[in-house]
């Protein structure tokens, strides 16, 4: 089994036929590994994201970001599975083009009841949950921070593994209030996922009772590399803020305010201090470890895509584990019960909200060598649980799915 | 004359001194991030010593003559031999990568190590100095226990949610028990008949029956004030007279206190930052708490249940160990 998912995925662009390739190991697989008492598949689909050039050349995404997150799943699995008698596999799939893309959803959805972890975009996460074949399926979206996936654009066969923006926004918001940092200068960058981000920013700013005193649209034509000292003091000129909180998500120009704003003011957002899903300076609560078993089996370090492909497979095999059985309807029950908790090495127990299907989880608050703090930062209460001070609440989420 | 009455009487006073001390137990303190262990004297309650070992210090255990300290050096990827006497690192054991926890079985010879990076339990005999097997265990091997017997040697694996039960005479697993989320540390009661399995995460504390290895009832812990996420089960002492179990609640900074007959909690005893493992004095009438933030060990006495002292040591404190008076070289 290991054949296929300890190996990086090639790209390609007629993914069908690759898909009867992986389906037919598979069958072979899975007739090998018989004596087992019960057999779980777990699909991946993914669809490659075309990213434009950002300037500085140490910003890159691995070609196999979230794979390799789920085939650690899988193996963690497969180690505590051998004890009962359970035995995962994984099946990935990588189309390029939304056209395949449908098609081997369709594909893989219409083989009954299956596990499919989605790494594609939000648009695409709603249009597959959509698919009749999906009515019975189990879906984890693993990628789009989209926060209307869990609010009106829900679907109640998805759960959502990676947290959404108003999560990380409210994190960062959470640990401005405690410092007092409350007025704030926000720098938007250009690209989607930046507005996305900016917008997530203002609400939280609003929830925690911080004011944003001042916004810009970030300058494409700067020359920044050269001089960022010369435009960067210019262009956060404000007579007052606490902090400077930037909306760039593909990591642009962010890094370029870095003590070179108007005002000596620590930067926030998508550089500086940065909310994550996961980051290779996490170390505490036993992080080191899932640190270490992932960068002996990748060969790098994991992102926050791979924490949520992994937490998305660990789900499905806490619930294995304790049900004892690979029936999808059933291990969603138990995902979804009381019952159901995660050792995600993030301080909390991870368990998923009832009501979008989001899964609860820490947002660490990082810079480029530590953790600075853990949102949701102490005093933060809530009747349930501190973590769901982070991100959509039942009363904010209009979510009817559930 | 009178000169040589003083000297005499002071002669008598420092015997008397000498003495004193030599009732003193010696607690050893593993020191994760300064790589050292602190050396704490049960009487003045000070750190006398502090002693330089491998690196990322965790599990620490005596030799049942006290004669030797072994060392999981987790960093070093070695269990470190240190000689009492000599007071020195004399060698390394054969310790598979990453060693975090460990135990020394009865008969004095096998060493039960967890391997946490790579699911083994690897046996290593302490005198020759060889691996005698290495077992596969679930993800992230990390709390050790020996059955007083030596009949079983038990693995909690952290992220497989399992005690796994190891018969040493195969040194194989016989049987699973499934436990909440990150097990990190199990204990036998005296009479074996009860093994304590700590759930971080889970937040619980499983008591399972020996005989059947179905768990016989789960606690669970409240304190008020602290968010129950904070409340994260880790190192377990059981006092030898089968009354009391003490558990080290990490970032909830408390010991709770269990009467054993009830299984009910009696007390909760605030201790310093993440809390973490613990150590009873041979009389068990002292109990030392690693306090891994605040970096210091809390001292509480057991007949009050109240902490008498907290004693700044290095950072991180891990494991502690004692080494009774009687076997102080």
């Amino acid at each position: 089994m290991t054949a296929f998912f300890g190996k990086q995925c090639c790209v390609v662009g007629n993914s069908l036929r690759m898909f009867i390739i992986i389906a037919v190991l598979f069958v072979v697989a899975i007739g090998s590994v018989k004596a087992n008492e019960v057999d779980v598949a777990v699909f991946y689909l993914e669809q490659t994201i075309e990213r434009p050039p950002v300037r500085s050349k140490l910003i890159s995404w691995p070609e196999d970001d979230g794979l390799q997150g789920a085939a650690l799943g899988i193996s963690d699995n497969n180690t505590t599975g051998k004890f009962l008698k359970h035995q995962y596999s994984l099946e990935h799939t990588v189309v390029d083009n939304n056209a395949d893309l449908m098609a081997s959803a369709k594909q893989l959805l219409g083989q009954g009841p299956v596990v499919l972890i989605l790494n594609v975009p939000a648009e695409a996460v709603v249009a597959i949950s959509d698919l009749p074949e999906a009515a019975d399926d189990l879906l984890f979206n693993a990628r789009s921070k989209r926060i209307g996936l869990r609010s009106e654009d829900c679907r109640v066969n998805v759960l959502h593994t990676i947290p959404s923006r108003a999560m990380l926004s409210d994190a960062l918001m959470q640990f401005f209030a405690m410092r007092r940092w409350s007025q704030l200068f926000l720098v938007e960058g250009n690209r989607p996922g930046d507005s996305w981000f900016a917008e997530a920013l203002r609400t939280s700013a609003k929830k925690f009772g911080l004011k944003i005193v001042k916004q810009k649209q970030w300058l494409d034509d700067a020359d920044i590399r050269r001089n960022a000292s010369l435009e960067i003091p210019a262009f956060t000129q404000h007579k007052k803020y606490d902090a400077v909180i930037v909306a760039d998500e593909d990591q642009d120009f962010g890094h370029y305010l870095l003590y070179n704003t108007w005002l000596p003011r620590p930067v926030a957002g998508s550089a500086g201090l940065t909310p994550v899903v996961w980051s290779p300076v996490i170390e505490q609560w036993g992080a080191l470890q899932l640190q270490s078993r992932f960068r002996k089996l990748a060969g790098r370090d994991m992102t926050g895509v791979d924490y949520a492909n992994w937490a998305a497979v660990r789900s499905v095999g806490e619930a294995v584990t304790r049900t004892n059985t690979n029936d999808v309807a059933s291990l969603r029950e138990y995902i979804l019960g009381d019952q159901f908790e995660l050792a995600g090495f993030k301080g909390h127990s991870l368990s998923y909200r009832g009501w979008n299907g989001q899964l609860r989880q820490a947002v660490p608050l990082v810079h480029a060598h530590a953790v600075s703090a853990n949102a949701p930062i102490e005093g933060y209460l809530h009747q349930t649980t501190e973590l769901d001070t982070l991100g959509l609440d039942k009363p904010e989420s209009r979510c009817n799915a559930f | 004359m009178h000169f040589r009455f003083i000297s005499s009487v002071l002669c008598v006073l420092c015997a008397l001194t000498y003495s004193g001390v030599s009732f003193a137990h010696l607690v050893y303190v593993s020191n994760e991030k300064d790589d050292t262990i602190s050396i704490i004297d049960t009487t003045s309650n000070e750190v006398v010593n502090t002693i330089e070992v491998g690196e990322r210090p965790r599990g620490i255990t005596f030799s049942k003559d006290y004669s030797k300290l072994f060392i999981c050096a987790s960093d070093s990827d070695a269990v470190q031999v240190y000689d009492v006497a000599a007071a020195k690192l004399i060698h390394d054991l054969p310790s598979g990568e990453d060693p975090e926890q460990f135990v020394l079985h009865p008969d004095n010879k096998r060493l039960y190590i967890a391997n946490e990076d790579d699911a083994i339990a690897t046996v290593v005999d302490i005198e020759s100095r060889t691996v005698i097997a290495q077992i596969e265990v679930g993800v992230e091997p990390e709390g050790m226990a020996v059955s007083h017997n030596g009949k079983w040697v038990i693995v909690t694996s952290e992220t497989s949610n399992m005690a796994h039960w190891v018969d040493t005479e195969k040194n194989e697993i016989v049987a699973n028990t499934l436990v909440d989320q990150r097990p990190r540390d199990a204990e036998f009661s005296l009479d074996d008949s009860e093994l304590w399995v700590s759930s971080e995460i889970g937040g619980t504390v499983a008591v399972i029956d020996t005989a059947t290895q179905q768990t016989r009832k789960t606690l669970s812990f409240e304190i008020n004030g602290i968010s129950a996420d904070r409340i994260q089960p880790v190192g377990m002492e059981l006092t030898k007279d089968g009354k009391l179990a003490f558990i080290a609640l990490g970032p909830a900074n408390h010991v709770a206190v269990v009467d054993r007959a009830s299984l009910e909690v009696i007390e909760y005893i605030l201790v310093g930052k993440r809390v973490w493992h613990m150590a009873l004095t041979p009389e068990q009438d002292k109990l030392y708490t690693t306090n891994g933030v605040s970096g210091d060990v809390t001292i509480i006495d057991v007949a009050s249940l109240k902490a008498e002292k907290s004693v700044k040591v290095g950072r991180y404190p891990w494991g502690a160990a004692v080494l009774p008076a009687e076997y102080i070289p």
